[in-house]
């Protein structure tokens, strides 16, 4: 009955080991592609409508029962995640038809993009964190390759840097997997939880908590971003695109689930110092943002101060803050593709980054100008697009826990935000028409469907969430109350039983 | 024997990380290959070291040894592997391309 939770890992993998055996096929790569990620979707949505009338839905690996075997958990959060992710990855593989290049397309750009896929859906589902392990594992491998795809020397440079660092942190994570078994002997979240519950959160399990937040702050890029903006400026732009939504989006989910379900005791310390870290994120994120005349520099700098963002509602742990993470994160996702496809536009129109450089692009590309002017109210969240619900709620919530300051911090880096994709706006669009000669005649035909599908997303996101309240409420609860997770995944019959 | 193997482990992580600041690209992957030996050391040690029969059904003993330990080392093992050799490949074909394995030389614009 729950099977239909194991497709959204399982359809991309074996699309991607087909598209292996076909490597010179191009057209059945693209069109498989497409299909892979379009019938995510599909059963995104049909398990949404379960999880909405039957609750959430679990599948037991193999028969076995929960804290023995691997168990599939669709929770609402997830499949909200799961979904999202089908989308932005629709629209990058359209942009990636026009612009990746055939001799990415040959070494198996299409197999790693999916591979990359079954990562990030298998960390949404999993309810194992050891099976969180190696998904990450799996989407961390594809995304080594695709950085370096391609071998320019920037890329060749930026990789290295890119796969010490997740080396590093993946072994740290495998520590915190052995201390953490050492202390509760077993793996399932859900055990875990209820392990944890039992015998206390005391001084050494908060520890290992806090091995976790690191491990997890590396992969999100919370406070330890050093390597994000380098990495993130290296590879091709449908590439940089699919990083931005996904890559750092699968830590902050991580933190979301570890947090509120297995170390939530303690929160004047774990919650505490998550706060402290969201704060010095965003506002070292929007320094950056504001200070570069470089595109992709403000891009990158951008997604920084998202994932602050999205953990200061952590932070607050309320109901409000963690509804508006939702929120926010669902329309992060969104917003970093749609922006990171749009820099990469202009940097494809005019061949340069540099801001300086260039001008008045709005009289030869009025299309592409206003989805712009769109993309960049709806990152800084001015009210009728997908940003403003995500950072009222947020406000709202860390005020309601008395972190002022953490609130402020929020509001202060808006405007920064809004100044620095301003910035790009007003030098790049406005003024006279001052680009290289080949651009004037240049068209962007095919590259502007899949932002207009992201733009559209993120108007309909603003002005229709009233549509999707429902679901995120339902995401909220499972996330506020860690025994609907619990009762889902072990039966209360155990749960009574222990 | 923990206390032991605790110590062994951390005498392992003080290299890996040592060699991982030094300059050299080699030398930062053999320490990435040191702390991973740790790792796999430490998890197998967290596990609990109690004496046991070896987890093979045919073999009669009272006791075994805690199996899923042994399952998650195996995993982490592979992994591990594939991405070294992933980046030994990567750093030969960074020195074929940019002429060094000093990192202080890997500096630069993105495209210099």
């Amino acid at each position: 009955m729950g099977n239909l939770v194991i497709f959204p890992i399982i359809i991309p993998i074996i699309i991607g080991m087909i598209l292996v055996i076909f490597r010179k096929n191009i057209r059945l790569h693209r069109v498989l592609s497409l299909v892979a990620a379009i019938s995510i979707f599909v059963i995104s949505l049909v398990l949404m409508n379960r999880i909405k009338t039957d609750g959430i839905q679990v599948l037991q690996l193999g028969g076995w029962e929960a804290p023995f075997g691997v168990s599939m958990v669709a929770d609402m959060l997830a499949v909200i995640l799961v979904m999202i992710t089908s989308v932005v990855a629709f629209c990058c593989l359209v942009y990636a038809f026009k612009t990746i290049g055939e001799e990415r397309e040959l070494f198996y750009f299409y197999p790693l993009f999916l591979f990359l896929i079954t990562g990030v859906n298998g960390s949404f589902l999993t309810g194992d964190i050891f099976n969180l392990f190696v998904c990450f594992e799996v989407m961390l491998v594809s995304s080594y390759v695709l950085i370096s795809l391609g071998g320019t020397k920037g890329q060749l440079r930026e990789s290295i840097k890119y796969i010490l660092v997740n080396l590093i942190s993946s072994f740290l994570f495998l520590v915190a997997v052995a201390y953490l078994y050492a202390m509760t002997g077993t793996l399932n979240m859900a055990h875990l939880s209820v392990r944890i519950a039992e015998v206390g959160q005391d001084g050494v399990m908060t520890t290992v908590a806090i091995l976790f937040l690191i491990v997890f702050s590396l992969k999100a890029g919370l406070f330890l971003f050093f390597w994000l903006p380098g990495s993130y400026s290296a590879p091709p732009t449908a590439i940089a695109a699919i990083f931005a939504a996904l890559l750092t989006k699968v830590g902050i989910y991580s933190i979301i689930r570890l947090f509120t379900l297995v170390f939530y005791h303690e929160p004047e310390v774990t919650h505490l110092l998550i706060g402290i870290m969201a704060a010095v994120t965003m506002l070292l994120g929007a320094i950056g943002a504001v200070a570069y005349w470089d595109i992709k520099r403000i891009i990158t700098y951008n997604v920084v101060v998202g994932v602050g963002f999205i953990l200061a509602g952590v932070a607050s742990f309320t109901a409000e803050g963690i509804t508006g993470s939702i929120y926010y994160l669902i329309h992060d996702m969104i917003v970093k593709a749609l922006i990171f496809l749009l820099g990469g536009t202009i940097i494809y129109f005019t061949g340069t980054s540099n801001l300086k450089e260039f001008s008045g692009i709005m009289r030869l590309q009025p299309k592409f100008g206003w989805m712009f002017f769109i993309a960049a109210l709806s990152l800084s969240g001015i009210p009728p697009l997908s940003g403003f619900l995500g950072k009222i709620f947020i406000t709202e919530g860390t005020f309601a826990s008395g972190y002022f300051w953490l609130g402020g911090i929020g509001l202060l880096t808006s405007l920064m935000v809004l100044y620095s994709i301003m910035k790009i706006f007003m030098n790049g669009f406005w003024g006279y028409t001052d680009v290289r000669e080949e651009s004037e005649t240049m068209s962007l035909k095919g590259l502007l469907l899949p932002m207009g599908i992201l733009t559209a997303l993120t108007i309909a996101l603003g002005i229709g969430a009233e549509g999707i309240s429902e679901y995120v409420d339902l995401a909220v609860e499972v996330i506020m109350n860690p025994s609907i997770y619990i009762d889902a995944v072990l039966g209360s019959a155990f749960v009574e039983r222990v | 024997m923990e206390t032991l193997m605790s110590i062994l482990v951390g005498i392992l992580f003080a290299i890996g990380i040592y060699l991982i600041l030094t300059k050299t690209l080699l030398r930062i992957i053999l320490g990435t290959s040191i702390l991973g030996h740790g790792v796999n050391l430490l998890i197998i040690t967290m596990g609990g070291l109690e004496k046991g029969g070896p987890p093979l059904l045919g073999i009669k003993g009272l006791t075994y040894v805690d199996s899923l330990p042994q399952a998650l080392l195996l995993t982490a093992i592979v992994i591990n592997f594939a991405t070294t050799a992933l980046f030994l490949v990567l750093s030969y074909r960074a020195y074929k391309v940019l002429g060094t394995d000093d990192t202080r030389s890997l500096r630069g614009k993105s495209d210099g």
